[in-house]
């Protein structure tokens, strides 16, 4: 049976890092600085290391250029994106804590049906913190929801559900469309708010959002590489989606859970649908072939770590994705080198990666 | 950015939302009172109260509007929909015998269509019905007439409604529990259910690939970045189980721990279940496409303490993995989250739990059974599908328990019911 906790949420302040890539700046976190003020970012400033980001005061910080990218993985580096959003990766593999959310940086605090402004980092960590339900659907959505619980049918046996990977909040305002539809649609809003929030059931996938996103690092981690984008590649924009085919492939192996829904945050900025359209050109032909690709995947048994699963996963892409496009060639290979530096970062004897706090609270 | 509504435009709104405490309309000016008129129209907010109120006013316009749209004292708001209401039945199992309080509330939303009312076989007294619907009742004797002894299945209690679905010649039905009402929305506007759920089975599902924001064909919604484009014309949407208001579809020990839980809980959603993941399919507010998949809501497992609680059966949760395991074979979609209906208190949550819990323990045999079952390419349509997992059942379940082997044998005689009695060309009489 679920329990409906009236606890407050714990704030995590030291077991969680919020990762921003950012190439303009940091304006945005005046607004969210009520909600982050507490916690650790780490800053990956992707575009021109020469250009200084101002980080507002009051933030707890460690900030990395393209230059420090390159330093501390060295010829690994080149497994890291440039001139795209997918570089934040490199923030998941830097960080120390448990528990990471993403954010970018034209996103902001979204406020609910009554009017109060909606903590995001404080529902993603509920959701984190309760267990997802992959293997049966429940009508009433979370079972662990506060006023919620399984409905009639729900087998006991699976009432304990399964760790939670990963939280999938959404966007009030601006919606995540692809070029085309954006084209098509370019005064739509998304206005309605949902007031759920659900686990994607085990064998399904979807278009996961990096916008604003969390997961537990040590369960899932290094299946959150965001792939090759951007700068000297043939596509960009795909770098979340590339991520959750990935981890729910994983995730499903592996019996854990990621929930989709609440937290909304609102997304202010519509980019350009004709420069979008250039840069997911190529994906929107490939994902034809992806697709089955990732619904058809079988992991060996004998994966029973994420790293395994991955690089079990890399290799199939090879075979299978290369025959579509080289540029999965190379895409696979950037997977290895991704596992290859995380393990070196986050190995007991490795290599220190974070340099000392630029800012202290 | 849109242009914030003007101060007038809300105080009509805010008129619509209180027009029970309203008892005179005449001081009001005429273009005032048309925009009331038709928002209070729009809202299905139009009771024959409220209507004499309008015409007490004396003003052409508002007489004009009412004879144009060719309102009736007997109330059928008019409501902007692209229904045709002949294609739809609405079928009611009468569990109570008191249908006065049902009927008169869900009357703004059901006086538009034919009714199917089947009477529980098990109800001694006589059901009492209010005037004004367009309707057919079957009782004992009906059901005696034109099923017989031929069967194994049992219309009692809930499972009358099946009877209902067998005799209906429409291609939509809309199926509500007896003790469910209309539920009110965030804004306040009457729910129109049937509106909804025949919404959602005209519109596709999307079974093979999630869309995180939800159903892509409702307004102001559509596919997200990294939705492939060849799955967004979807599939056919066979069935669509809505949700309740206040008191939720759980079960007896969850209800008995959680006394006072109500749901309040109003997920503005449908989303479509994907394809392959199970769900407990509640039958307490459903539609399906009767065409389709109407052989595949099966009255089959009838727990041996079953009661006329919804704490005490299982039939609906069995006949909906029935369902979504033939529409997943089939490439059909089912849809769940709105409508909501708002589901009455009644009964004892642990009056029922000390008297049937059979049905919980069941269902740790039950899921991983449908899980599993797959079905044969050669199964085509879903009087195949039924067959098929019948045959599965009898194999894989039939010496777990004696209901399993019922089961089986019921789902069998139902598809011989369906071809005999379930698609005859002409309408059945009462």
């Amino acid at each position: 049976m679920a329990t409906s906790s009236a606890k407050p949420t714990p704030l995590l302040k030291d077991e969680l890092d919020i990762v921003i890539p950012t190439i303009r700046n940091l304006d945005f976190l005046e607004m969210w600085r009520p909600f982050f003020e507490k916690y650790h970012l780490i800053i990956v400033q992707d575009g021109d290391p020469s250009k200084t980001i101002r980080v507002p005061d009051g933030f707890d910080y460690e900030l990395y250029n393209r230059n420090d990218i390159n330093r501390i993985l060295g010829p690994k580096a080149s497994c890291i994106s440039f001139k795209d959003s997918a570089c934040r990766c490199f923030g998941y593999l830097v960080s120390k804590k448990k528990y990471i959310f993403t954010i970018d940086d034209d996103c902001f605090v979204a406020k609910d049906p009554s009017g109060k402004d909606i903590n995001a980092l404080e529902q993603h960590i509920k959701n984190l913190l309760t267990p997802s339900t992959p293997h049966f659907f429940n009508t009433l959505y979370d079972p662990y929801r506060e006023g919620a619980d399984f409905v009639r049918g729900y087998p006991f046996s699976l009432r304990g559900g399964a760790p939670t990977a990963v939280s999938h909040g959404l966007w009030l305002n601006i919606p995540d469309y692809d070029a085309p539809t954006q084209l098509v649609k370019p005064l739509e809003r998304n206005t309605r708010y949902v007031d759920a929030v659900m686990t994607v059931p085990k064998g399904t996938l979807f278009p996961m959002c990096g916008m604003n996103l969390a997961f537990d690092r040590e369960l899932i981690g290094p299946a959150m590489y965001f792939g090759l984008m951007g700068d000297g590649q043939p596509i960009g924009r795909y770098d979340d989606m590339w991520a959750g085919w990935c981890m729910k492939v994983i995730c499903d192996h592996l019996g854990l859970g990621v929930k989709t829904g609440l937290p909304y945050i609102w997304h202010s900025k519509a980019s350009n649908p004709f420069v979008n359209l250039k840069k997911e050109y190529n994906g929107i032909f490939w994902q034809e072939k992806a697709i089955p690709f990732f619904q058809s995947v079988v992991l060996p048994k004998d994966c029973t770590t994420v790293q395994k699963c991955y690089l079990a996963l890399a290799d199939q892409v090879k075979t299978k994705l290369g025959e579509v496009d080289p540029y999965f060639i190379k895409l696979a290979d950037a997977m290895v080198t991704w596992i290859e530096a995380w393990d070196e970062v986050n190995s007991p004897g490795g290599k220190p990666a974070a340099k000392t706090p630029n800012g202290t609270s | 950015m849109r242009t914030p509504p003007s101060l007038l435009s809300l105080t009509i709104d805010s008129a619509v939302i209180n027009l029970s405490n309203i008892t005179d309309l005449s001081p009001l000016p005429d273009h005032i009172l048309i925009d009331l008129f038709l928002r209070t129209l729009r809202a299905g907010k139009l009771t024959e109260r409220v209507l004499k109120l309008f015409i007490a006013t004396g003003k052409d316009e508002v007489h004009s509007l009412i004879q144009a749209l060719n309102i009736q004292v007997i109330v059928t708001p008019v409501l902007p929909t692209k229904i045709k209401d002949d294609e739809i039945d609405i079928v009611i199992g009468a569990v109570s015998s008191d249908m006065t309080a049902f009927m008169n509330e869900w009357r703004p939303i059901f006086s538009r269509f034919h009714l199917i009312i089947v009477k529980d076989p098990d109800l001694k007294e006589e059901l009492k019905i209010p005037e004004g619907f367009n309707l057919d009742v079957y009782k004992k004797s009906d059901i005696d007439r034109m099923v017989g002894s031929s069967t194994s299945i049992l219309f009692s209690g809930y499972s009358c409604r099946y009877f209902g679905y067998l005799v209906s010649r429409k291609k939509y039905i809309v199926s509500v529990d007896d003790d469910c009402l209309p539920a009110r929305d965030n804004k306040g506007f009457l729910v129109d259910a049937v509106a909804q759920h025949i919404t959602n089975l005209r519109t596709p599902a999307t079974p093979f690939f999630f869309n995180t924001l939800y159903d892509p064909f409702s307004e102001g919604a559509d596919f997200v970045r990294g939705y492939p484009f060849s799955l967004r014309s979807g599939v056919k949407c066979a069935l669509s189980c809505g949700l309740w208001l206040n008191l939720a579809d759980h079960d007896a020990p969850t209800q008995a721990l959680k006394t006072r839980q109500r749901n309040s809980r109003y997920v503005d959603a449908v989303i479509t279940v994907p394809a392959r993941a199970l769900a407990p399919i509640s039958g307490i507010n459903i539609a399906f496409d009767r065409e389709v998949v109407g052989p595949a809501l099966v009255p089959a497992l009838r727990l041996a303490g079953e009661g006329k609680f919804r704490w005490e059966t299982m039939e609906d949760i069995w006949s909906g993995m029935c369902v979504k395991v033939v529409c997943d074979h089939l490439g059909l979609g089912v849809k769940s989250g709105l409508p909501y209906v708002w589901r009455t208190d009644r009964g004892d949550a642990i009056a029922s739990l000390k008297k049937e819990w059979e049905g919980v323990k069941l269902m740790e045999e039950v899921v991983p059974f449908f899980q599993s079952v797959r079905l044969p390419r050669t199964a085509t349509t879903a009087e195949d599908c039924v067959i098929e997992v019948a045959k599965a059942v009898k194999e894989q379940l039939g010496s777990t328990d004696p209901v399993f082997a019922r089961a089986a044998g019921a789902m069998l005689d139902w598809v011989k019911l369906w071809k005999s009695v379930g698609s005859s060309s002409s309408p059945p009489g009462v």
